[in-house]
């Protein structure tokens, strides 16, 4: 009987913002309008309103817009309230909502959820959705509508189309090829499809992922101790987020700052500087995790003499403390930066983002999430399999696993593991 | 009304025969009801059982002791493994089978049976229960006597409405020279049940003594020692050849010129036919680049100068089906005996039927065989099977075997037609089964005897065979269960690397260079005296047992889906969000669970949670207002 109860809850992020939207969806979300704005005002038309509790209590002036279903984003009646976004009138407007009788806090995911039972959307588009609600910028929310709109859908339709024409060139081997003269001889024909296949959807599962959109590429800061990786931080970050001291080993720990740079998310690891600490066993611990923590660098901004740094793809040698006299010089491939003087410090910028944008997916594109890339990466072991198998038989098998990957993603199988784990994910609110 | 006997079946085709058969093994009383006595087994067509998906089906229905396999070694004139050179579980073995030795085993096999009655006669009109329409109680017969049961199992083949045609004749009958069931079709026509009509043909039978054979390939029967049962062991008659011409460029002009005279192409047949088992005239017009098509010419009997040319069926005026034999190589001076035809005929919608083939909302009424949509002798004996099992079982209280798309190719047959409905005639093909490479022709005893001894439906004889068999099985397993290392296997001379490690028998067996037999001489040295077959199968378990093992997850999830029931009564129009069109394939298919609604083509993801939390909701209700 759930689902016909009427829910509610903030669809935007956490206040205080600008701007929080309370939506209510359900039979009963037009009464609920009706009663805190004193009307139901015309249908997709935002119209202010001075919302009142059952007591009179003048809680907010906002917007408000309905949406009658079925043709609404969670087809049922659906309102959506613009709040001013301070805390205290989001309680208000909350606690007057559950007053109301038949009225309840959602759960997560669980607009969603309603969408996608009443039909209003595929699983590709919902979770499209989950990562536009937790996308926080705006290359993130330019990626996310296009998986939305539909376009990853239609990539994964195509690309079934491709395997269940490769199977059925296989089936007519395994089932016609005996009974007369069949045209068969289809050998060269299948693998090479199914090659083709493998390298078009191995290079959508190379590409990053939209969690990185989300959680940020991980830029991390590397080097000896004292080579100043705490004051670039702090410099690049434009806050004291790390201890800086000129006493060599003061970071234990790494440190994690989020930040928004030219609209791309960042993740900057500060990490203790590396050197033999057998004697310290904490120490020892923290360099332990130095080198996870660039292990995972999706960018490391080295510290260290030059060439001494681990081998990762995206290695920037940086030429520290430029302003001292004293410090370290290197080449000229370095950028040189000063955190005192911040000379350098723009270039170095310039330099992290510029790798985002070759790392990161580019807006207008969908990028995929984990469980995705997942399926896509089965897919293309499949493929692979299926590409070099020997026996006819296997082919088709592997070409089956191939299918069912496909299907996987627009939702055919596993359906009920995999809306747990979807809807699980989402935020309140969606 | 008296019940004379528990269940009656109409028809004594290959779907009837098998069901009334498999109902008498298991001990209920039944009536085969045949317009004659003497057509009960015949094959209308094309005297060859099996083939590529077909064999399987007749391997399935041998595992439950049925009728099919034992009849076809009874006639086997020309073996041959079809897909030899592939993976075992695409393997169809295949016979040509002396059609009078057909029906003579069929007949024998079933006159056997204690509690089987045949009767001679045309069944003209089901009896309903006086208070209840809706439950079925006997069977009037044209003569005007009736017979009272609890159960009809409704397998007439073409012959409901079945109307003949060659080029401007047409003919009423389900088979030339024989009647059609009109009195029968109206009653069920006038019922309400959903029906359709479809198409299907024959060629012309070739006078075998004006054939020049010298002239032609000829394909003999294989050397092996395959059986179509494993239980009949060996085989026993003497194998014919058959011989292999072709149509050219000639014939095809000819069946050009008499394509206005088709009554294909003149519109006359509305049914669909069947796209992999064309006509002549359908493949001219389809691949008119080709430049000929095979055409195999089989011999139909021992004793009969009948010869089959597989490839040519058609439903062309007789002047252009003479000209165009002669028009090929061999045939030049061949005479026809009796000319090829068109038959079209009414068959229910198989959507109005549940897994155990019975109709929904009608008590006792059950369908098998061609009536449901399918070709194919095999296709029907599965269904005759499963309908006499169905029909047998809720008579006495038992449940239906547990069959599903993973353990065999009767329910993905069945599963296919209830949900999917038809819309040619519905052939058996291996690519149907998506679990194919445990399903293979040399299991099925393996996959389906077990499952036929619960329903209490086999025989003594096989009892003990399969019993036997097992325990060989049983002992061969737990040889192959123990390690060898490669340097043991290569001081055998098997061919595997030094570093390929430690592993069982069994394990050894994923490696294409390594042959069940040469691990028997590592483990035993000594030779396999036990049943040859075990040898093969396990081999085959072996070669594949890594695709298996991942299949089984699949097929896990498939069996949760399988827990959730969708009630008979489900109003799909009230779903939220369904299509028209999901709502109306949901509604003609009823799927039983919503595994089955998954398969529901056009179905989507969506659709399937709706139609779940739809039924938890009404299921709720319905709990609370009860
Ligand atoms: C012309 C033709 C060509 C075909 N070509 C092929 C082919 O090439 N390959 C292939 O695999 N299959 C072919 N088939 C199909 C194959 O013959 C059938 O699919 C198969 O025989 C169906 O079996 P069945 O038991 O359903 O019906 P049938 O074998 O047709 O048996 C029906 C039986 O019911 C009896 N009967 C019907 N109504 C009544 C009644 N009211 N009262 C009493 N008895 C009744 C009939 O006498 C008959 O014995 C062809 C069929 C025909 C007619
Ligand atoms: N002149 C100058 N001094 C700097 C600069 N950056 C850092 N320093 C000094 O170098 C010393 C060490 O700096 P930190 O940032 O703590 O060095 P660290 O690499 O984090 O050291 P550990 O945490 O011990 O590994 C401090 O005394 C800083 O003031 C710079 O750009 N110019
Ligand atoms: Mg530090």
């Amino acid at each position: 009987m759930r689902a016909t109860d009427t829910i509610f809850a903030l669809s935007s992020g956490a206040p205080p913002a600008a701007i929080a939207v309370m939506r209510i969806s359900g039979s009963n979300a037009f009464c609920a309008a009706e009663a805190l704005a004193g009307r139901v005002p015309e249908s997709r038309r935002a119209s202010l309103a001075l919302l009142r509790d059952a007591a009179g209590m003048e809680l907010d002036r906002a917007l408000v817009l309905v949406f009658p279903g079925p043709n609404s984003a969670t087809g049922e009646d659906l309102v959506e309230l613009h709040l001013h976004g301070g805390r205290a009138v989001v309680r208000a407007v909350s606690a007057a909502l559950a007053a109301f009788p038949g009225l309840r806090p959602a759960e997560a995911g669980e607009f969603t959820r309603r969408a996608f039972l009443n039909g209003r959307m595929d699983l590709n588009e919902a979770e499209g959705l989950a990562d536009l609600l937790s996308a926080e910028t705006e290359w993130q929310r330019r990626a996310a509508g296009a998986m939305m709109g539909g376009a990853f859908s239609r990539r994964i339709e195509q690309w079934r189309q491709e395997v269940l024409v490769l199977s059925a060139l296989t089936e007519a081997e395994l089932d016609f090829s005996d009974e007369g003269d069949v045209e068969t001889q289809n050998n060269h024909k299948i693998s090479e499809g199914c090659k083709k296949l493998h390298d078009a959807i191995r290079t959508l599962v190379e590409a990053p992922g939209v969690e990185k959109l989300r959680d940020g590429l991980r830029v991390v800061l590397g080097g000896p101790p004292n080579s100043g990786k705490s004051t670039l931080l702090n410099a690049l970050v434009a806050r004291d987020a790390a201890i800086v001291s000129d006493i060599a080993g003061t970071t234990r720990d790494v440190i994690e700052v989020p930040v928004s740079i030219g609209g791309m998310a960042f993740l900057f690891l500060d990490t203790a500087g590396l050197r033999d600490a057998s004697d310290d066993r904490i120490e020892a611990i923290g360099i332990e995790r130095t080198r996870a923590a660039m292990e995972s660098a999706d960018i490391l901004l080295w510290l260290g003499e030059e060439g001494t740094g681990p081998d990762r793809p995206h290695l920037v040698e940086i030429e520290a403390k430029a302003d001292d006299p004293a410090h370290q010089r290197k080449g000229s491939r370095a950028v040189k930066v000063s955190a005192k003087t911040e000379e350098g410090l723009a270039e170095l910028v310039a330099t992290l983002t510029d790798t985002a944008k070759e790392l990161l997916p580019p807006p207008d594109q969908y990028a995929t999430n984990a469980r995705q890339r997942d399926l896509l990466a089965q897919c293309v072991t499949a493929l692979a399999q299926a590409a070099s198998a020997e026996d006819w038989l296997i082919t088709a098998e592997h070409l089956r696993q191939s299918r069912l990957v496909l299907d996987a993603l627009t939702g055919r199988a596993h359906t009920e593991d995999l809306l747990d784990t979807l809807f699980g994910r989402f935020c309140v609110g969606k | 009304m008296r019940s004379d006997v528990d269940i009656l079946v109409i028809g004594g085709g290959h779907a009837g025969t098998e069901a009334a058969a498999v109902a008498a093994r298991m001990g209920v009383r039944v009536a085969l009801v045949n317009f004659d006595k003497a057509t009960i087994g015949a094959m209308s067509c094309n005297p060859a059982i099996g083939g590529l998906g077909k064999g399987h089906l007749v391997r399935e229905v041998d595992a439950f002791d049925g009728l099919i396999a034992r009849a076809a070694d009874d006639a086997a004139i020309h073996y041959r493994m079809l897909n030899a050179s592939k993976g075992a579980a695409v393997q169809g073995p295949r016979i040509q089978a002396d059609r009078a030795l057909f029906k003579a085993s069929i007949q024998r096999q079933l006159a056997a049976l204690p509690n089987l009655t045949i009767v001679e006669g045309e069944a003209a009109a089901l009896r309903f229960a006086p208070d209840n329409v809706q439950r079925v109680v006997g069977v009037d017969l044209a003569d005007g006597s009736s017979i009272g049961c609890s159960a009809v199992i409704l397998a007439t083949g073409t012959f409901l409405g079945g109307k003949l045609f060659r080029g401007e004749e047409r003919l009423e009958g389900g088979r030339i020279g024989e009647s059609s069931a009109l009195k029968l079709a109206d009653q069920i026509r006038g019922s309400g049940l959903p029906m359709a009509r479809l198409k299907t043909g024959t060629p012309p039978r070739l006078d075998g003594r004006t054939i020049n054979w010298a002239q032609l390939d000829v394909q003999p029967s294989d050397d092996g020692s395959w059986t179509m049962s494993p239980f009949t062991g060996r085989r026993h008659i003497p194998q014919l050849f058959c011989a292999v011409s072709r149509t050219n460029s000639e014939t095809h002009d000819i069946i050009r010129s008499g394509l206005d005279r088709s009554p294909l192409f003149g519109g006359d047949i509305a049914g669909q036919g069947p796209r992999y088992c064309p006509s002549i005239e359908d493949k001219i017009f389809r691949f008119g680049d080709r430049d000929g098509h095979q055409v195999f010419l089989e011999p139909e009997a021992l004793d009969s100068f009948l010869i089959y040319p597989n490839g040519i069926s058609t439903s062309l005026p007789t002047d252009i089906q003479m000209a165009m034999v002669r028009s090929m190589a061999g045939l030049e001076q061949c005479e026809i005996v009796v000319p090829g035809y068109a038959v079209e005929y009414d068959h229910i919608d198989p959507r109005a039927l549940d897994s155990s083939l019975a109709v929904r909302g009608i008590e006792g009424l059950y369908c098998a065989g061609q009536i449901n949509g399918t070709t194919g002798y095999e296709e029907a004996a599965s269904q005759g099977l499963i309908a006499g099992i169905g029909a047998a079982s809720r008579f006495l209280g038992r449940e239906m075997p547990a069959l599903d798309r993973s353990n065999s190719y009767l329910a993905v047959m069945v599963d296919d037609l209830i949900l999917q409905g038809v819309t040619e005639p519905y052939r058996m093909l291996t690519a149907r089964a998506e679990y194919r490479l445990r399903l293979r022709a040399d299991n099925a005893s393996t996959r389906l005897t077990p499952l036929a001894l619960q329903s209490r439906c086999v025989g003594e004889e096989r009892t003990l065979w399969f019993n036997q068999r097992l325990w060989e099985k049983q002992a061969l397993e737990a040889d192959f269960a123990r390690d060898f290392s490669a340097d043991q296997l290569l001081r055998h001379g098997l061919d595997v690397k030094r570093d390929a490690g430690r592993m069982s028998l069994y394990e050894w067996l994923r490696f294409p260079s390594v042959t069940v037999r040469d691990l028997l001489a590592v483990s035993r040295e000594t030779t396999w005296d036990g049943d040859e077959t075990l040898l093969d199968e396990l081999e085959q378990d072996g070669r594949y047992a890594p695709y298996i093992e991942r299949q089984e997850n699949e097929i896990r999830d498939i069996a949760a889906n399988e827990k959730v029931l969708l009630p008979e009564w489900i109003d799909y129009r009230s779903i939220a969000g369904l299509s028209n069109e999901m709502v109306e394939r949901l509604d003609a298919a009823r799927p039983e669970n919503l595994a089955a609604a998954a398969r529901v083509r056009g179905v989507t993801p969506a659709a399937l949670v709706a139609i779940m939390v739809h039924a938890k909701r009404a299921q709720q209700i319905r709990d609370v207002a009860a």
